[in-house]
């Protein structure tokens, strides 16, 4: 029932708009204005969510982004979000949510009997109790009893964008320094940009009852923002939480565009958008949080921030409950109690542990007739599912007694948020007056200013904010300015805050720290007991501020108890790495519009659409959409790849190879360069001759093969494994600028200009030769491994024979805008005899016949040339070359390295799986890997299963019988050499 | 996300270049020992401080160039060619 019949006079909520809304399946209404927290709060729904190991009931806490408890599961199906704080979700018109962590709802949970079993479960239960037999026995329950939302299962239906923004003076905080500070650099004319994360500008004083210039503040927020919007070079965004401080001064942010909306939101709008803010000075008016006070039972419903009761009574005119008591150990809370009582709201009692109580705020308390117990603790609370009373006694000792009361409103002082700060390289400082820390030194173009800077009275933050708004404009070289004079506001004179981190002398397993994650002063102590000392340790142990607040309520708290549990100041403690986001990021909009087809560049050969007009199944490969195999009515993938495979070898057979890679070395050192990139001779290489080649990193290892094709004296083509071009083109960059800077060589990729067609099969010869000028294709005037320039239709052309099939094939490159032509014409003139196009597939099949090396599927990172068998081929070479060295290293020369081999499976039917490994038997009779299966395919023409692996000494090894494990099947298998087809390369010279 | 002065194409965003790692690396000849030529592939400093790294415009020119920054600040001490010598560098504060 609701205990707010209405809401209280001057609540920033329209009362003449109701919004209907349901939780946890109940109707419910709010107003617009409203957060969920504070619709919930009016609709007098106590319990919210509950705890993430015990499943205790937990009720609101705050009113900002460090709420703790009140997470909820927000809408359903493709849209839902889980872990939305309901204290930020502006109430929309037929909003549902639903408590998470509960079944079948967190009002009443079945699994709360955990709580009763609260001892077993400590800091590290899971370590230490669920190791035997194994954590996979318990992990399916555990994954159900413990957790927070649900993540969607659904394809988001929404879309996020990603945008740049640049500025001279970004200011992050609209409250009182905030607005202070904008107000203070608009007129200099820089680009300014204020952002703010509440549904509207004002920070604090949308929740405060303070005046400026004698007025209520919020009038001062309004004539500001108008003064504002008269400076065209301010820009304010809203809604927008600023989660990052990266290097050089940028900053990101999430704005949360329709998140007010809900799902109806009009479709042209991103649900959030992502921004990338790159500033010349940086304010931080990121305000402070109030921490909870430590006692036990701490997390019953009904025990919240002191400020956070203001909050919901000033800004949403919502009283938190019939009857508030305060705890506190400072002066601010004593507001809490004044605005509730002048409002006509019961306040029990005020129970501050300073013996000497507080200053002026305290006189006003005891005016208003409400009993102060100063010097006093709490000893513990009741109430089932909501508070009911509090139980207090004198620090000194003495009768306790009990005070009724439904709202506990705690303060135990305030935190600078200094998170985007710490961030930013800048370092902190324990302030011994407020006990928190704020910023010290900073190494990047930023201060903070206002209660972010320590500064938490009004005035401290409208003078800082000026001030560093001044600081900010003369370090980009503007000093006329000087701080404007700031209105006048009172400031009550208070008594200094009496730090109070946890009760002591009560037991510790009901004092919680961290609401999210379940932790208790009795954790930390073990934490302590068992030798931890570094704070990062401890976190990680007990998991106190791991949870998605990342410790915004709990940090500070829990390092004061480990403080006093290892006999150590706070300072030489200190705190665990702020690190970034500060609030909760969902991947949608870090992914923005990059997603599916936006997601990379696709690159597609200038033949493309005939390959899609003859039936071409494409497939992405080395980043290229490429043919797997041209479908036949009729036909799969595999009777496609067969039937093309069969062409090769038996008839006119045409391949798109434009992907190829083809870099141009040019220079008089051009041959000294490759000579020092390749493992093999290049200076002896004939003008019109081609050779093949590896190419090695530093560490030895292989990382390309390809043809090397010397067009001239001091003009080299390398070609590169397609998909590889770029890569190895930046290396061979590398290697000019930065380590062999004397050499006077040029590199160009001109793997895209030119598109290549290669036609392989008896006949070739003669389907080209009219085609092409200035070529004799006769078998003698051109053989294999041997480059030919000529024309074809104007155009120049390139013709290569190699051949990575094993057939005879002509490797014809002609500039790309001829490519189709190109295609066309062999394609019209190979009709009458039947040619067939092939794809991928049956080219990487083929390849297996001759024992080819496909580099990165054949090896792996660990792969030398010596495993290779190039050992006899760069014993004959003398001079140096990339990755030379490391191949005489005793690891590159030991016995029982991986090595590349045949293998094939006894019973010719059965088809080795890629990745199966060849199993050693130790003398010990366990056995392991020795070796891997890197290609395995069926032979059309051979008629049986072939394959091809690196094998532990694998050459060695010829004809011995091994047993292959792989895809949870056994075999056996005979390892060989690794040509299967025409070893004498016939078939390439024909 | 640092701001890089390319020597050849002016200030541009870090996505734009790759770093290379430590700088002046000298690469041993042939004749080295294998402890030398380990250090050469895998020794690198870890300085907090003065951190000497080549870096390429890899979205731009793609050229080669050697920066000077501070690990700790990330400020950018000195912007040199491949083949120049040391500058004198500003204190890095560290």
């Amino acid at each position: 029932m609701s205990m707010n019949k209405d809401r209280l006079p001057g609540a920033r909520v329209d009362t003449s708009s109701p919004v209907s809304f349901f939780f946890d399946g109940k109707p419910y209404r709010g107003y617009a204005g409203d957060t969920l927290a504070s619709a919930l709060l009016a609709n007098g729904v106590r319990v919210l969510g509950r705890g993430f190991k015990l499943h205790r009931p937990r009720g609101l806490m705050a009113a900002g982004k460090e709420e703790p408890n009140a997470l909820v599961q927000l809408e359903e199906g493709a849209f839902t979000e889980p872990n939305v704080r309901a204290t930020l979700q502006p109430l929309y018109q037929g909003l549902r949510a639903r408590g998470q962590n509960a079944w079948p709802s967190v009002g009443f949970d079945l699994f709360g009997i955990l709580g009763l079993f609260k001892p077993l479960f400590p800091a590290s239960f899971y370590y230490k109790t669920m190791m035997w037999p194994s954590w996979h026995w318990y992990e399916w329950a555990v994954r159900r009893l413990a957790g927070l939302g649900k993540a969607p299962r659904e394809r988001d239906p929404q879309h996020y964008h990603r945008q740049n923004l640049h500025c001279d003076l970004l200011i992050v905080g609209a409250g009182p320094a905030g607005l202070a500070a904008t107000l203070q650099a608009a007129p200099s004319g820089k680009r300014i940009v204020l952002i703010d994360e509440q549904e509207e500008p004002g920070g604090s004083l949308l929740a405060e009852r303070e005046s400026i210039d004698g007025k209520p503040a919020i009038e001062w927020v309004s004539a500001t923002l108008a003064t504002l919007a008269s400076h065209a070079n301010v820009q304010i965004l809203r809604r927008t939480t600023v989660t990052g401080y990266y290097d050089h001064d940028v900053l990101a942010a999430v704005e949360r565009v329709t998140t007010h909306m809900g799902p109806s939101a009009p479709a042209h709008l991103p649900r959030e958008r992502w921004w990338r803010i790159r500033a010349r000075q940086v304010v931080l008016a990121t305000g402070a949080m109030e921490r909870p006070l430590v006692f036990p039972c701490n997390d019953r419903p009904g025990v919240m921030l002191a400020s956070a009761v203001r909050h919901y009574l000033n800004r949403y005119g919502v009283a938190a409950g019939r009857r508030t008591a305060v705890f506190t150990c400072n002066d601010s809370a004593y507001l809490t109690a004044i605005d509730l009582a002048e409002r006509g709201f019961s306040v029990a009692a005020v129970v501050d542990t300073r013996e000497g109580g507080a200053g002026e705020l305290g006189d006003r308390v005891r005016a208003l007739g409400i009993p102060v117990h100063a010097g006093h603790r709490v000893l513990g609370t009741r109430g089932r599912k909501g508070l009911r009373s509090v139980r207090i006694a004198p620090h000194a000792g003495g009768s306790e007694s009990s005070i009724a009361c439904d709202v506990l409103a705690v303060s135990g002082g305030w935190s600078p948020v200094v998170h985007l700060f710490s961030q930013s390289g800048g370092s902190l400082r324990f302030d011994e007056t407020l006990q928190a820390f704020v910023p010290g030194m900073s190494v990047q173009q930023v201060r903070a200013a206002g209660a972010a800077a320590g500064l938490l009275d009004l005035r401290g933050a409208l003078n800082g904010g000026a001030e560093a708004a001044v600081s900010a404009l003369h370090a980009m070289g503007i000093d006329a300015a000087s701080a404007l004079a700031q209105p006048a506001v009172s400031v009550p004179a208070a008594k200094a805050l009496e730090p109070f981190w946890f009760t002591p002398g009560v037991p510790p397993e009901y004092q919680w720290l961290d609401f999210q994650y379940d932790v208790t002063v009795a954790d930390i102590a073990l934490a302590a007991r068992e030798n931890f000392v570094s704070v990062e340790h401890v976190k990680r142990y007990t998991t106190n501020g791991m949870s998605v607040d990342q410790g915004k309520t709990s940090n500070v708290n829990a390092l004061a108890v480990l403080a006093d549990r290892t006999s150590r100041a706070i300072p030489e403690v200190g705190t665990t790495r702020f690190r970034p986001p500060y609030h909760p990021v969902t991947l949608g909009t870090i992914a923005g519009r990059g997603i599916g087809d936006r997601y990379a560049p696709r690159l597609e050969s200038p033949i493309h659409e005939r390959h899609l007009e003859l039936g071409a199944e494409m497939d992405d490969y080395g980043g290229w959409q490429r043919p797997a195999c041209y479908l036949k009515p009729g036909e799969d993938e595999h009777q496609a790849t067969r039937r093309e495979m069969h062409a090769v070898r038996n008839g006119l057979a045409l391949f798109d190879g434009s992907p190829l890679g083809k870099i141009e070395v040019r220079g008089p050192d051009a041959a000294e360069f490759l000579e020092r990139v390749y493992i093999n001779s290049i200076r002896n290489l004939a003008p019109g001759r081609a050779r093949y080649g590896l190419m090695l990193n530093e560490l030895g290892i292989v990382i390309d093969d390809g043809v090397l094709v010397r067009l001239a004296d001091d003009h080299f083509l390398v070609h590169t494994t397609s998909g590889g071009a770029g890569r190895i083109f930046l290396m061979l960059e590398e290697w000019l600028q930065c380590e062999w800077t004397t050499l006077r060589v040029r590199c160009t990729n001109v793997t895209t200009q030119w598109a290549t067609v290669t036609l392989s099969g008896r006949g070739a010869r003669d389907l080209l030769a009219p085609m092409i000028q200035g070529i004799d294709f006769s078998r003698d005037a051109f053989p294999h491994m041997h480059f030919r320039t000529g024309s074809f239709g104007g155009a120049p052309v390139r013709v290569l024979r190699a051949s990575f099939t094993g057939e005879g094939s002509y490797e014809i490159s002609v500039p790309a805008n001829r490519g189709l032509a190109l295609w066309d014409a062999v394609y019209a003139a190979g009709e009458a005899r039947g040619i067939a196009a092939f794809g991928l597939e049956a080219l990487l099949m083929l390849r297996v016949e001759k024992g080819y090396l496909h580099v990165g599927a054949d090896t792996d990172g660990t792969t030398n040339p010596l495993d290779l068998g190039w050992g006899p081929v760069i014993a004959k070479k003398q001079s140096d070359f990339i990755g030379r060295r490391s191949l005489s290293q005793p690891e590159a020369v030991r016995e029982g390295r991986f090595r590349f081999c045949g293998i094939e499976p006894l019973d010719p039917s059965k088809a080795l799986p890629i990745g199966a490994h060849v199993l050693d038997s130790l003398p010990d009779g366990r056995r392991r890997s020795g070796g891997y299966v890197t290609s395995s395919c069926f032979s059309p023409t051979l008629g049986c299963w072939i394959g091809l692996g690196i094998v532990r000494d694998g050459p060695d090894r010829d004809g011995e019988t091994v047993t292959v494990a792989g895809n949870g099947i056994e075999m056996q298998a005979r390892l060989r050499g690794t040509v299967y087809l025409d070893p004498e390369g016939e078939r390439l010279h024909a | 996300m640092l701001q890089i002065d390319c020597p050849w194409c002016g200030r541009r965003d870090e996505d734009e270049f790759n770093c290379g790692g430590q700088s002046h690396i000298q690469r041993p000849g042939l004749d080295c020992s294998d402890a030398e030529w380990g250090d050469y592939l895998f020794a690198r400093i870890n300085p907090k401080g003065v951190s000497l790294e080549r870096w390429r415009h890899t979205h731009g020119c793609r050229q080669w160039f050697n920066l000077a920054r501070d690990t700790v600040s990330h400020r950018i001490l000195a912007v040199y060619g491949m083949t120049d010598p040391v500058p004198a560098l500003p204190e890095a504060r560290s």
